[in-house]
């Protein structure tokens, strides 16, 4: 296997989606290839940086006033009749 | 080396279900459940695709709100958070739209970037990369680094490693096919990667090699 074959199948191996045999094929590939251990072993820990990282999360306060404002209206639509598609 | 497991556990499909039908048939306080449930998850991804904390604001109002006034179109055969990222998504870009008019922003471009060959910075990472900086200059780096991508490859990388949804809820909130989703999915990990590791790489040095991923097997 190539270094760019092993790239195509990146996202299929880190999401566990792939066959056993491309598996095995990968898993020998980064034994020995250096380069791509680093490249598999990095994206994995960008894609866990980014999951745990807790950019954007709404504050309390905010959400309180969010979902008022969203009930409040929904109780205003409802009082004006369903709407039909 | 593992794989990457799904970040939330869901809820079961039949309770949601029963949410959605009660809201449907006028149940205010059903469809606050179903807000409540869902509203952080609909910020972050309106903030990730606007890159603005208003226009986030206004699109977990518009999408809920449009989601409550169309709920009789909602037929189930998906799942109702990923009909809602649907409709959020598509808020949210018309957010963007609004505020760059200069610039097309589709997710249907096939966005070819200088990054889309091999990698290029090849330098391994330190042991916990993150701890070498404060909060506040984390949160900093991986907000400028997702910033920079393209939008169509941040809202796949967004949906599929952030929020967890799958490649076929994926390609169905954002009508792409499931090749195109694994695609720009692949393209959006690999550029986040090269980009952060101009922060994250060791500096003994020893590592380091910017020639692209080969060791001359090719």
């Amino acid at each position: 296997m190539k270094c760019s074959e092993f790239l195509q199948e990146l996202t299929n191996y880190l999401d566990g989606v792939l066959d056993a045999r491309t598996k095995a094929e990968l898993e020998d590939h980064l034994s020995w290839c250096h380069n791509c251990y680093v490249v598999c072993d990095t994206t994995k820990k960008t894609i866990e940086i980014y999951r745990d990282s807790q950019l954007y999360e709404l504050p309390e306060d905010l959400r309180t006033r969010l979902r008022t404002a969203i009930v409040s209206k929904c109780q205003g639509k409802k009082k004006a009749g369903p709407e039909h598609a | 080396m593992g794989t990457i497991q799904p970040k939330i556990g869901e809820p079961p499909v039949s309770e949601e279900l029963q949410l959605v039908n009660a809201a449907k048939e006028g149940d205010v306080g059903a469809f606050e459940q179903l807000v409540k449930r869902y509203d952080r998850n609909v910020f972050r991804i309106a903030q990730h695709i606007t890159q603005n904390r208003e226009d986030a604001e206004d699109v977990v109002q518009d999408a809920f709100l449009k989601a409550y006034g169309n709920l009789k179109q909602f037929q189930g055969q998906s799942k109702f958070y990923t009909w809602l990222v649907r409709i959020a998504v598509n808020e949210a870009l018309m957010k963007l739209r609004r505020r760059r008019p200069e610039r097309m922003i589709s997710l249907d471009e096939d966005v070819k970037t200088e990054e889309d060959s091999l990698p290029r910075e090849v330098a391994d990472w330190s042991p916990n990369p993150e701890q070498q900086y404060s909060q506040a200059e984390l949160r900093d780096i991986l907000t400028r680094t997702i910033q920079g991508l393209p939008p169509s490859f941040r809202t796949v990388f967004v949906l599929r490693d952030v929020e967890g949804l799958s490649t076929e809820e994926t390609a169905e909130a954002l009508e792409l096919s499931i090749p195109a989703v694994k695609s720009r999915l692949l393209r959006a990990r690999l550029q986040l990667r090269d980009r952060l590791s101009r922060y994250f790489q060791r500096h003994n040095g020893n590592n380091k090699s910017k020639t692209g991923s080969g060791d001359g097997n090719q």
